[in-house]
């Protein structure tokens, strides 16, 4: 270990313990296939979820050429229709962006932005990413079995998953379930993982108070998906014993077209909120890593320190435990007992103060700022257009009254997609500009970026913001064809048409992001080891890409908080987090 | 600049987009206005958050962009601007709660005087039992189900006797006359949702929920289901008549009840 930097504050603590010896990998096998360094692991998780995801992109297209101009291809019925939405919705929010923002990010950046050689359990680290790539493998069998997907909707509620009026009954809801066990026994280990490296592995100095807020972000994300994962766990093994062995958790006495069945004495009630108990905390297990990324992309383009780090940090943990109290306002007008409303009304919009917190201090982050308009930068402004319009047409939906008309409606898809599917994706682009260039040495090529953000931006707010108003008028989701509907004028069928159009151009930029992944990985311009001048300690790495170990002969000292930029007085804009100088800026030290 | 100007027109635009767009809520037929009230207290709100956040943000782009020779505010903290920001949000938030659970109190608060009225959904069809001359529903049971009683009403109770069994028409309501709901599905759940009477509910099998409003004016309204019960959900549709109490009577006194449905008796 290095000795003590002179001008170092108490903050930092000799080494408890001695190094662990890393795992070093013998063969090619071990090292780009069955590895355990979580940089690998990283990676091999978020092409795994962008390649799912691109399926997911595809189903969208589908659904949206039958909402746009329904009835002109053959090859998508009412069947078929429910089966694009169910995967497309379940890819996304599960296979897509929890495992791209905690196996991707979390595994890529928990360890180098705390200063650790790894994650502490490496071995399950590995295990983690193998049962999730088996997860989805079962989930896309399910297209290529008697019957294909399951066509229940991604909530999966009972009992009409598992009756015969719902595409996929045979085959496609028994590998739904099992392919999310799978990913929840893998999420699992690698949140083990993810908490324990963050609570044990920090490097000297690391006080949880310096620690740059993508580590809070994905850390309280982790804790969260242990706490609410189970729940959806126990769900989907019930259902599974209902449909394969005939129990009746969720299923009462029923009559399916005209005949009994054997069911009698469940709940279907009780399955939604298994899966809103674990559905609603889902949202901000997306969101927290999105507003973590999002505070670093804004502090480190906009030079300054994150405005209210403190604070930051503290409405991260109450919007995390706030969200395990809220799962219900999904059911408002589930048929629970109604005075249910009161209760969950007031704790969801509670949870507006912290959020609302959160999105004033990034403005007044770049308020007074030396803003650079990198990639980064801009999908990082375009995400707080849309959570912001997200975030508030939530407050229409928290408000149980308000959601009476508008729930099961348009308005609710338009809501989600915006605050939950856009928002946090335009983070996850954000993310990857700003980070490709340590993760492969080379920045990705700016035009493309630039057409990609464009596109991607405009486009998203153009298809989600006017569907709010469809919901509106009354127009139901969920509806493979509007057909007749008196209320409804011609007007919303060309509004359908043109959310299409614009999906299918927004859906083919995306192509474009993936040539630029591919492009740039030989063709991008060297980077460096630190193009942004970010203080991050990720960007200190003594190699680019960083090795095996990450940190060479000698873990990282950290002397500061991860926000010191434009100090008054420094020599440079940016002081890194394991800069000795002078103590200017300890403000993260204080708590 | 690019981003600043868009970031302008992206506030304007959705403003503009708002007050210009053909596309509203339907005229409402029903009593529960205050609904429609809180949503628009709510646009309020949130719209002018919506739009001084995204203008402040392009100001800043704009008024802050890099210069060689600028240096950002060194500034961790602001204690007082956080605690003034969040007590503003705490007050936003109640202006539009409040109102909110007040309508809820009512909307949950069935009046004393509301006809119960029973709504059947299954795959994919509505069904419907008013009350007979007695006034009150009798019990009912999926296991009774058969061609013959298709909403299982339970043969041994006087009190379904006289129930009016409406299967494959349309519901028939008087108007200004408050009523309860009762729904029921036999089969998945389903939702029985009026887009001109703001109120919806879920109808679970195994179970009774309800809701209540009271029609306001005549005319004939769409019926659709608003939860996902299978393949064949958006083809669930069905039709409530609203009509006077005269004409409500005269298509009431050409119903058959429950006693006259059943050929076996």
């Amino acid at each position: 270990m290095s000795g003590m930097a002179p001008g170092a504050d108490q903050a930092i603590p000799p080494a408890e313990t001695a190094e662990v010896e890393l795992y070093h990998p013998h063969s090619w096998l071990t090292k780009y296939v069955f590895s355990q360094d979580a940089k690998v692991i990283g990676i091999q998780y978020s092409l795994t979820a962008i390649a799912i995801g691109m399926v997911a992109l595809v189903l969208s297209w589908l659904m949206r050429l039958q909402l746009g101009f329904p009835g002109t291809f053959s090859f998508i019925d009412a069947n078929t229709y429910y089966q694009f939405i169910t995967m497309h919705g379940m890819i996304m929010v599960v296979y897509l962006l929890t495992a791209l923002f905690l196996g991707g990010f979390g595994n890529y950046l928990i360890p180098l932005m705390v200063g650790a050689r790894d994650m502490v359990f490496p071995y399950v680290n590995m295990l983690s990413y193998w049962i999730y790539l088996l997860a989805v493998l079962v989930l896309v069998a399910s297209f290529f079995v008697p019957g294909g997907p399951t066509g229940a909707g991604w909530t999966l509620y009972p009992p009409q998953a598992i009756l015969s009026g719902t595409p996929g009954q045979e085959w496609g809801i028994i590998l739904m379930l099992l392919s999310l066990a799978l990913f929840i026994i893998g999420f699992t280990m690698g949140g083990l993982n993810y908490a324990v490296t963050v609570l044990q592995a920090r490097a000297r100095g690391m006080t949880l108070m310096r620690m740059p807020l993508t580590v809070w972000g994905i850390f309280t994300a982790t804790v969260m998906a242990l706490l609410a994962f189970p729940a959806l766990f126990v769900g989907a093994v019930m259902m599974l014993f209902d449909r394969l062995l005939g129990t009746s958790f969720f299923m009462p006495t029923l009559v399916e077209m005209g005949q009994q069945l054997r069911y009698g004495g469940g709940s279907p009630i009780l399955f939604q909120h298994l899966f809103w108990f674990f559905g609603h905390p889902e949202v901000y297990i997306v969101a927290l890593p999105a507003f973590g990324i999002v505070s670093d992309l804004i502090s480190t383009h906009a030079r300054r320190n994150i405005f209210g780090y403190r604070m930051m940090v503290w409405a991260i943990v109450i919007i995390g435990a706030l969200s395990f109290v809220v799962w219900a306002h999904h059911m408002y007008v589930s048929g629970m007992h109604p005075y249910f409303g009161f209760f969950f009304a007031t704790t969801t919009l509670i949870i507006a103060i912290p959020t609302a917190i959160k999105v004033y201090n990034w403005v007044l982050t770049l308020w007074r700022g030396n803003i650079h308009l990198t990639l980064p930068m801009l999908f990082a402004l375009a995400f707080i257009v849309t959570f912001v319009n997200g975030g508030l047409t939530g407050l229409f939906l928290g408000n149980v009254v308000v959601d009476v008309p508008l729930s099961d409606t348009m308005f609710v898809v338009a809501h989600f997609h915006m605050v939950m599917g856009v928002a946090p994706i335009l983070v996850i682009f954000g993310g990857i500009y700003h980070w490709y260039p340590k993760i492969t040495g080379r920045m990705m090529n700016e035009a493309m970026g630039q057409f990609h953000f464009w596109v991607t931006f405009l486009g998203a707010y153009a298809i989600f913001f006017p569907m709010h108003y469809l919901g509106l008028l009354g127009i139901p989701r969920r509806y493979h064809e509007l057909g007749e509907m008196s209320f409804v004028p011609a007007s919303a069928h060309d509004l359908n048409a043109f959310i299409s159009i614009v999906a299918l151009v927004v859906g083919f930029a995306q192509l474009v992001f993936l040539f630029n992944l591919a492009w740039s990985l030989r063709h991008g311009r060297l980077a460096g080891g630190n193009p942004w001048n970010a203080t991050t300690l990720e960007w200190q790495t003594p190699e680019t890409p960083p090795g095996h170990g990450n940190w060479g002969k000698e873990l990282p000292v950290v002397y500061r908080w991860a926000y010191d930029y434009s100090v008054p007085g420094a020599e440079q804009d940016y002081l890194p987090q394991n800069h000795p100088g002078p103590a200017r800026g300890t403000a993260g030290t204080a708590a | 600049m690019a981003i600043a100007l868009i970031l302008v027109l992206v506030a304007v635009g959705s403003v503009v987009f708002h007050f210009l767009s053909p596309w509203w809520w339907t005229p409402i037929a029903s009593n529960w206005r205050y609904i429609d009230e809180t949503i628009l207290i709510t646009f309020w709100i949130t719209g002018v958050v919506f739009v001084a956040i995204i203008l402040f943000m392009a100001y800043c782009v704009y008024r802050f962009r890099h210069r060689p020779d600028r240096q950002a505010a060194y500034e961790p903290e602001n204690k007082r601007l956080e605690w003034w920001l969040t007590i503003a949000t705490a007050v936003g938030v109640v202006a539009m709660l409040a109102p909110g659970l007040f309508v809820w109190s009512q909307f949950v608060t069935v009046p004393a005087e509301a006809t119960e009225v029973e709504i059947v959904g299954q795959q994919w069809r509505w069904s419907y039992r008013l009350p007979g001359p007695d006034g009150r529903l009798g019990t009912s049971d999926v296991r009774n189900i058969s061609p013959d009683n298709p909403l299982g009403l339970n043969p041994n109770d006087p009190d379904g006797q006289d129930d009016v069994v409406v299967d494959g028409e349309d519901l028939h309501l008087p108007v200004d006359r408050p009523v309860k709901v009762l729904l029921r599905a036999v089969d998945v759940l389903h939702d029985f949702y009026v887009p001109e009477f703001r109120a919806k509910m879920d109808m679970i099998p195994g179970s009774v929920t309800y809701f209540w409003f009271t029609p306001t004016r005549t005319g004939t309204f769409e019926v659709l289901c608003a939860e996902l019960c299978g393949v064949g959900h958006s083809a669930m549709r069905g039709r409530v008549v609203i009509q006077t109490q005269a004409e409500y009577q005269a298509w009431l006194s050409g119903q058959r009840s429950f006693a006259q449905l059943e050929p076996a008796r």
